[in-house]
């Protein structure tokens, strides 16, 4: 009686989350497929603010993609190094805690706190919007995601495989580099995914930072436009038609994570082949 | 061949002590079997042999523990040094996470071993295995002077030398995790080895493995007891007796009583060495 009640209950569970997946791509694919074509991919607005039911949104396509890349690689060469160092050979308990505590706080901050701070900042040092504002901001949302996603895997690690590195006479940074790197490969690639995905639809971050445009950046000074807030300002506008590109930019958006993530996996996959469990 | 003595060898954690004045030598060339009930040190004992406690917050040690006329507690001691000296098998072998072929390599590489010293390491180990047909010798031999193939030919011998090499030769760039677990501290051993040391230490190498690859790994300990000061702890009364040449008796964080394995067991003279071997206690 109790097996099949929770039986029950998980298979609920799944089925309401597969529910929400199946329901969101439908209602996006259905309300947007119709307005999306090649145009729209390939060409940048015509008629400013996506307000001319013309062209395409190739600025913000591409202006995301800038962002979000930027932004990734920006909090891995951060990121890594913290999760790295958060192992106790390396900093003792209490600051270790102390990060840790610090990461989670960022971590739940909203996203609209980076882009007022980054605003703030940008203001200060009298800098206007854009493509490195923009990674900035992002890259502060994005490193608490990262790194602690990371270094919990590397928590994880059995102890007993260091101890087994250095008994064979390595240092600490052979077994970090050469051992742990290794096993934790396949974690360190899913916190860049989750990061990544988190970065790349955020609107509110890169609202006053990154600024907006018509046109594709052409250096990190220049504003830049994205997905979510071209999705933001199609769907705010009384025009149908306009509307309708919102959800085919939100399409498009999906799809990007859906890549990315399926990319990710294969990868992770490839990279657990040796990992010891 | 390396001498290890212990003096008044004392180490705890924290306020828990776990090893109380220690003084005994470890003989050279010999198999010599740690003994104890569960809990009785027996481990620390080893972790202390090669600095392994350090890893441990808050491990303290006193006393000193002597390597070939180097005391290895010394603030002035090369750890990374000691550790190349003296190679570890724990209980429960962990695979490092790559290929068999890179777990031998892994040790070599760190160390940063080149070409001649690899080539002299290949000429001692040929000494040590008795290949089986002359052809392959000849093969070898001719393989030695290809730079390339060097490592590839000191990673076989050294698997080899641990009796795994038939077993995996086919896979040597397959994951070593995929390995049984009788076949991986067969890995270990072969790892340890690869680095050259003068003192393998053992911590109940066999207690995870099925009984054929435990008698492979005691077979191993005692071919290579020739060239090396070996270490074993264990619980297995029945194994001491098999492989011990010399025996520690640990009870309760004290020495009780060490000496050659065939005096040990036949005529003890502590009375709680006669209880344990006798089975009265455990």
């Amino acid at each position: 009686m109790e097996e099949t009640f929770f039986k029950g209950l998980m298979i609920a569970s799944v089925a309401t989350v597969l529910a929400l997946l199946v329901g969101i791509i439908l209602v996006i694919t259905l309300r947007g497929a119709s307005s999306l074509n090649l145009s729209m991919l390939i060409q940048t607005p015509k008629g400013g603010y996506y307000l001319g039911k013309e062209g395409g949104i190739a600025n913000a396509i591409v202006g995301s993609i800038y962002l979000s890349l930027g932004a990734t690689l920006l909090s891995f060469l951060f990121g890594l190094p913290i999760a790295f160092a958060l192992q106790k050979e390396y900093t003792g308990r209490h600051l270790s805690n102390i990060t840790r505590l610090a990461l989670d706080i960022l971590w739940g901050t909203p996203s609209i706190v980076y882009g007022a701070f980054g605003f703030v900042v940008m203001v200060y040092f009298g800098l206007r919007a854009s493509l490195l504002g923009g990674i900035i901001a992002l890259t502060l949302l994005m490193l608490p995601i990262m790194t602690r996603s990371m270094e919990e895997v590397i928590r994880m690690i059995p102890f007993e495989l260091k101890e087994t590195s250095y008994s064979l006479g390595s240092t600490r940074i052979e077994t970090t580099l050469k051992v742990i790197f290794r096993q934790a490969l396949p974690g360190i690639t899913t916190g860049i995914l989750l990061a990544f995905g988190r970065g790349i639809g955020d609107a509110a971050s890169v609202l006053f930072t990154a600024g907006y445009t018509d046109y594709i950046p052409r250096s990190l000074s220049d504003p830049v436009a994205s997905l979510p807030l071209a999705v933001f300002f199609q769907v705010a506008t009384p025009i149908p038609e306009v509307q309708q590109r919102a959800y085919a930019s939100a399409l498009i958006l999906m799809v990007i994570v859906l890549l990315v993530s399926i990319f990710s996996r294969l990868l992770g996959r490839r990279f657990s082949r040796y990992i010891v469990r | 061949m390396s001498h290890i003595s212990l003096r008044k060898l004392t180490v705890g954690y924290g306020n828990l002590q776990v090893l109380r004045n220690i003084t005994v030598d470890i003989p050279d060339g010999q198999i010599t079997a740690i003994i104890g009930p569960s809990g009785c040190g027996k481990t620390t004992l080893l972790k202390s042999l090669n600095r392994l406690i350090d890893l441990y917050e808050q491990a303290r040690v006193e006393g000193q523990v002597i390597i070939d006329g180097v005391n290895i507690y010394d603030p002035k001691t090369d750890i990374l040094i000691l550790r190349k000296k003296v190679g570890f098998l724990s209980q429960k072998p962990y695979p490092l996470p790559m290929s068999i072929y890179d777990n031998i390599r892994f040790g070599p590489k760190i160390h940063g071993m080149d070409g001649e010293q690899i080539q002299r390491r290949i000429a001692a180990l040929e000494k040590q295995i008795s290949l089986d047909e002359p052809s392959l010798k000849l093969a070898h031999q001719k393989a030695l002077f290809k730079k390339s193939r060097q490592m590839e030919l000191l990673v076989e011998y050294y698997l080899r030398l641990s009796g795994l090499w038939n077993e995996v030769k086919d896979r040597l760039n397959g994951p070593a995790s995929q390995l049984s677990i009788g076949q991986q501290q067969r890995l270990a051993l072969a790892r340890a080895l690869a680095i050259e040391p003068e003192v393998i230490l053992a911590d109940e190498p066999t207690s995870a493995l099925d009984p054929i690859s435990a008698q492979l790994i005691e077979k191993q300990f005692k071919l290579l007891k020739e060239n090396y000061t070996i270490v074993v702890v264990t619980h297995i009364l029945r194994q001491a007796r098999r492989i011990a040449d010399y025996v520690i008796f640990l009870y309760m964080g004290e020495l009780v009583e060490h000496g050659p394995a065939e005096q040990f067991f036949s005529s003890p003279r502590d009375e709680r060495t006669r209880a344990y071997i006798s089975g009265e206690i455990s």
